[in-house]
């Protein structure tokens, strides 16, 4: 299958040449557990374009893995289920095509990294095995052949001595080294869209770098569209273009990684932002926000954020759920009150 | 809204944790979660209702049967149940119903005591050896391999041949030594991985002497493993009492055993199957019931499920 | 992965050796006349007593007592019954039989115990699921001496479906034994294999796998099962040394001449030495297959090859 090929269709439906690389609109995924329905995604929306990157900003719970998961269609369902909502790369809906074209573009024209390579990652098959499993899986390549592109992948990715680590077990290698590994198995088809769902949080933070570096020289190289998933803010510093910030299933806040780091305007974000320690605080109170993002079954009423917020004002913060007001063009947030956040 | 309002409610994030909590709820323990999950479990209730039920049949046999099962007449050997003796009688011609009755007691007081015993064994072994490791966890990780390369039954037998007399005392004694080391080697790991925890290192820094860490914060945290295997054990001990008492190297008459009582039978099951079926019925059950329990509680206690 | 297999070899040694001596110390280091208690009530007479104690070397000291003991182990010679016949002539006539017994069980315990569990492990809290988990549980608390009178009654002399007792003519008599001896094992195999498919489902690189565009098929059949099947196989060998020894109870109530039969005859009659030497032998056996085991473990597990 060549690249011309892929471009022209997506799950075997013809593209819409105008759309965005990938459109998401109101996505609603619900997980339907015995102690009742946890919302996961409340209605999340944003769009990514070719060679750009979006960086989802958010706590543990935010939802902003269970997003990505619904996009690549990996979620366990029971006990998830998409209630709401569309996914559409190219224009084509990925909600509306069968189970087997889905699986056909996983891997392929869109690639998942994971956290811990260390979990992510068979023990008991070598490197290069997974690795040319997608060659051999989506496109029949014998298995030399296979290999040979895998040890070529290794390479790419900056793993040393790859001919001779291929047939290494993933245990052997070093934590940076695995992450490169699952970025080179991601990668081995050419896909269109890249998620990397907190690809550097298991790892130090000099090797932190260098695997950010990696993505956005990878990035840079082939054109694709990435979605960054991360809690960490100094991670997406350098390579972000957009950036989507998320709280109990909702983006509370979208816009450029220039506009929403140095004008806030979303009481969280802004309390995000304060509470990341600076160098030229030294000797200030750090100022955390006080309590824990609320459980998923019992979302607060109205906006999700307001028991915890400064901004918060009875009686619209704890009825109304904000809508995503549009501050710029491209800019929004789901505050009531944002104008007071922004001027301070 | 006032500008004075406005102004006065920026930047000063709730500082309360008591009234964010009044939000949320205050937090929940392992414990009372799982007793609460554990109410629940229908399987967990019934099983712990039969346990109940043999508790009291050992401790008051009476409550179940009048008939003495020691008072025997031959005459009435190996018949089949009937109105008045509603197990039948064995074939010495002794009320069966009275003997399954009375069998409950020396199957759950070798079961009790024995894993009482090991779970003590373990304690002290397991915690000492998975806490202090180096000479200590060597010496006892030995032992126990050296105890687990004999299986279970068989250093049971070869024990029990030599032994002169084959009472309470000397069966409990004999399942005690060959079903300590299981017990041992499982607090040892729970402890090993409990170990690692970053609490223990704070409540060091602290200054917890190791006894306060041991006894406050090791064992709580990772006895809920053993809790669950004892309770599977106190099954598994009964069965393997059975087990010896039907070889004829466990308890002999005239202890009342259900193992023992298969073994009195076994050449007249064809034509009396009552025989086989009530001691094995109730052995059954009661082994039934407590492996029962230990699953419910494994999975009310096990923080991964949730 | 030599490293490894010296290493375990360097564990093993001293086990065996301590393991041994403690059931030769159990037996024979008792206060009290140890050949006088292995005889039990038997009657036997002074001179035969005294014999048997010069056999056995009760006058030496114990250390060399076990080592004279552990050299006749190697040599085949594991003592004698009181009549003088050598316990190794009583074991190898019966050694066949308990290995034919033992595979037929081992056959049926193994494919029926795997699929059962793959079955329920698929689908959690499934029918399968719920099927396994309740009927495993039950054929465990059912001790294995009623199982083996309760099959035996219902299918062999109620339905007459199988040979209600051995018969060397007729391999079909081995079927009805098998299946009592294999029940316990089963239980555990079904249970274990369902338990490790259900955990290995839950791992990150099955999700991983899904996320590769791999076929379902694949993803259990292949990234999955051959991760699961690890501890699985690992007790699949260990219970093959152990069904060996465990066939006391079956071969009794079904009569089929093999080794545990003799051990429970050994028993019945009194012949504590014919006990003491056939359950060194088993243990011998067992802690052997033990061995081969941690090798096998080696070569499943990539990560245990290099600790």
């Amino acid at each position: 299958m060549t690249t011309m090929d892929a471009q022209a269709t997506v799950g075997g439906r013809p593209v819409d040449p105008t759309a965005p690389l990938l459109a998401v609109d109101d996505l609603h995924v619900e997980f339907r557990t015995a102690d009742g329905i946890v919302q996961a995604v409340n209605g999340v929306s944003y769009t990514l374009r070719e060679g750009e990157t979006l960086a989802i900003l958010g706590e543990s719970g935010s939802g902003k893995s269970v997003s990505a998961h619904a996009l690549m269609g990996i979620i366990d369902s029971p006990p998830g289920f998409i209630t709401h909502g569309t996914a559409k790369f190219r224009g084509v809906n990925l909600f509306d095509l069968p189970e087997d074209e889905r699986r056909r573009i996983r891997g392929s024209r869109m690639a998942m990294v994971f956290q811990d390579a260390l979990t992510a990652l068979n023990p008991v098959f070598t490197v290069g095995w997974q690795i040319s499993e997608m060659f051999r899986q989506h496109e029949g390549m014998s298995k030399s052949k296979a290999r040979e592109r895998s040890i070529g992948l290794m390479e790419r990715v900056g793993i040393p001595s790859a001919r001779e680590r291929v047939d290494s077990y993933p245990h052997e290698f070093s934590g940076g080294m695995r992450q490169r590994v699952m970025i080179a198995m991601a990668l081995a088809l050419d896909p269109d869209i890249l998620i990397a769902d907190e690809p550097t949080t298991a790892l130090d933070v000099t090797v932190q770098a260098q695997i950010m570096r990696l993505l956005a020289d990878l990035q840079q190289e082939t054109g694709m569209g990435m979605i960054l998933i991360t809690h960490d803010l100094g991670v997406i510093a350098e390579v972000a273009d957009n950036v989507a910030v998320m709280y109990a299933g909702r983006i509370v806040e979208s816009g450029t990684l220039r506009d929403v780091f140095t004008k806030p305007a979303h009481p969280y974000t802004l309390g995000l932002m304060h509470s990341i320690p600076r160098a030229d605080q030294k000797g200030e109170r750090l100022e955390p926000i006080i309590g824990s993002p609320p459980d998923l079954l019992h979302i607060p009423s109205g906006c999700s954020f307001h028991p915890r917020c400064p901004y918060a004002r009875q009686p619209e913060c704890s009825t109304r759920v904000p809508d995503a007001h549009v501050v710029t063009g491209g800019r929004t947030s789901a505050c009531h009150f944002w104008q007071e956040v922004q001027n301070g | 809204m006032s500008e004075a309002e406005l102004v006065e409610g920026a930047g000063a994030f709730p500082q309360d944790v008591a009234e964010f909590e009044a939000v949320t709820g205050p937090p929940r323990s392992l414990w009372s979660d799982a007793w609460r999950e554990l109410r629940a479990n229908r399987l967990f209730v019934a099983s712990a209702t039969f346990i109940l039920v043999f508790f009291i049949m050992a401790l008051f046999p009476t409550l179940f049967t009048d008939a003495d099962p020691r008072h025997c007449l031959l005459s009435r050997s190996a018949l089949p149940p009937d109105s008045i003796a509603w197990f039948g009688y064995d074939l010495q011609g002794c009320d069966y119903l009275a003997r399954t009755v009375h069998g409950a007691r020396v199957s759950i007081l070798i079961g009790l005591s024995v894993t009482t015993f090991a779970v003590l064994i373990a304690l002290a072994l397991g915690s000492a050896a998975g806490f202090y490791g180096g000479l200590v966890d060597t010496l006892v990780s030995r032992a126990t391999d050296v105890m687990f390369a004999i299986p279970t039954l068989l250093g049971g037998i070869v024990i029990l041949s030599v032994l002169e007399s084959r009472g309470l005392k000397e069966v409990s004694l004999v399942l005690i030594v060959v079903g300590w080391p299981t017990m041992v080697r499982l607090m040892r790991s729970s402890v090993i991985s409990t170990r690692e925890a970053d609490y223990i290192d704070a409540a060091r820094t602290l200054g917890a002497t190791d006894w306060r860490i041991i006894t406050r914060h090791i064992l709580p945290n990772s006895i809920a493993p053993v809790i669950v295997y004892a309770t599977i054990t106190i099954g598994v001990i009964i069965s393997a009492e059975a087990a010896l008492s039907f070889l004829g190297i466990g308890l002999q008459r005239p202890a009342i055993s259900w193992g023992l009582m298969i073994n009195t039978a076994q050449t007249r099951f064809h034509t009396s199957p009552h025989l086989l079926y009530f001691p094995g019925a109730f052995l059954s059950v009661t082994v039934f019931s407590f492996i029962l329990m230990g699953d419910a509680l494994r999975d009310a206690l096990d923080p991964k499920l949730k | 992965m030599g490293r490894y297999a010296l290493r375990r070899l360097f564990h093993f040694i001293p086990v065996f050796f301590f393991a041994t001596f403690l059931v030769y110390a159990l037996v024979f280091a008792m206060p009290g006349d140890p050949i006088r208690a292995l005889a039990g009530e038997k009657p036997v007479n002074a001179a035969t007593l005294e014999a048997m104690r010069e056999r056995f070397n009760l006058n030496d000291p114990l250390l060399i007592q076990y080592v004279k003991y552990i050299k006749g182990v190697f040599t085949g010679d594991l003592g004698t019954n009181f009549a003088q016949r050598p316990v190794w002539d009583i074991l190898s006539q019966r050694i066949p039989t308990t290995v034919r017994l033992a595979i037929v069980a081992f056959s049926y315990e193994a494919i029926l115990g795997v699929l059962a569990g793959v079955l329920a492990g698929l689908k959690r809290k499934g029918f399968m699921d719920m099927l396994v988990a309740v009927s495993t549980v039950s054929i465990i608390s059912i001790p294995i001496f009623v199982l083996a009178y309760l099959a035996q009654y219902a299918l062999g002399v109620q339905l007459g479906w199988f040979a209600v007792s051995y018969n060397a003519n007729e391999w079909t008599s081995l079927i009805l034994p098998a299946l009592v001896l294999g029940s316990t094992s089963l239980a555990y195999i079904a249970r274990l294999t369902r338990t490790s498919l259900a955990e290995t489902l839950r791992a990150d690189y099955v999700r991983t796998a899904t996320a590769k565009g791999l076929s379902r098929r694949r993803v259990v059949g292949i990234h999955a099962l051959r991760n699961s099947m690890i501890p699985v196989v690992t007790f699949l060998a260990v219970d093959i040394g152990s069904l060996m020894g465990g066939a006391i109870i079956t071969e009794g109530v079904f009569n089929v001449p093999g080794i545990g039969r003799e051990v429970f005859a050994a028993i019945k009659s009194q012949e504590g030495t014919v006990v003491v030497g056939i359950v060194v032998f088993l243990v011998v056996i067992f802690m052997v297959s033990n061995l081969i085991v941690d090798f096998l473990y080696a070569a499943l597990d990539p990560r245990i090859r290099y600790e």
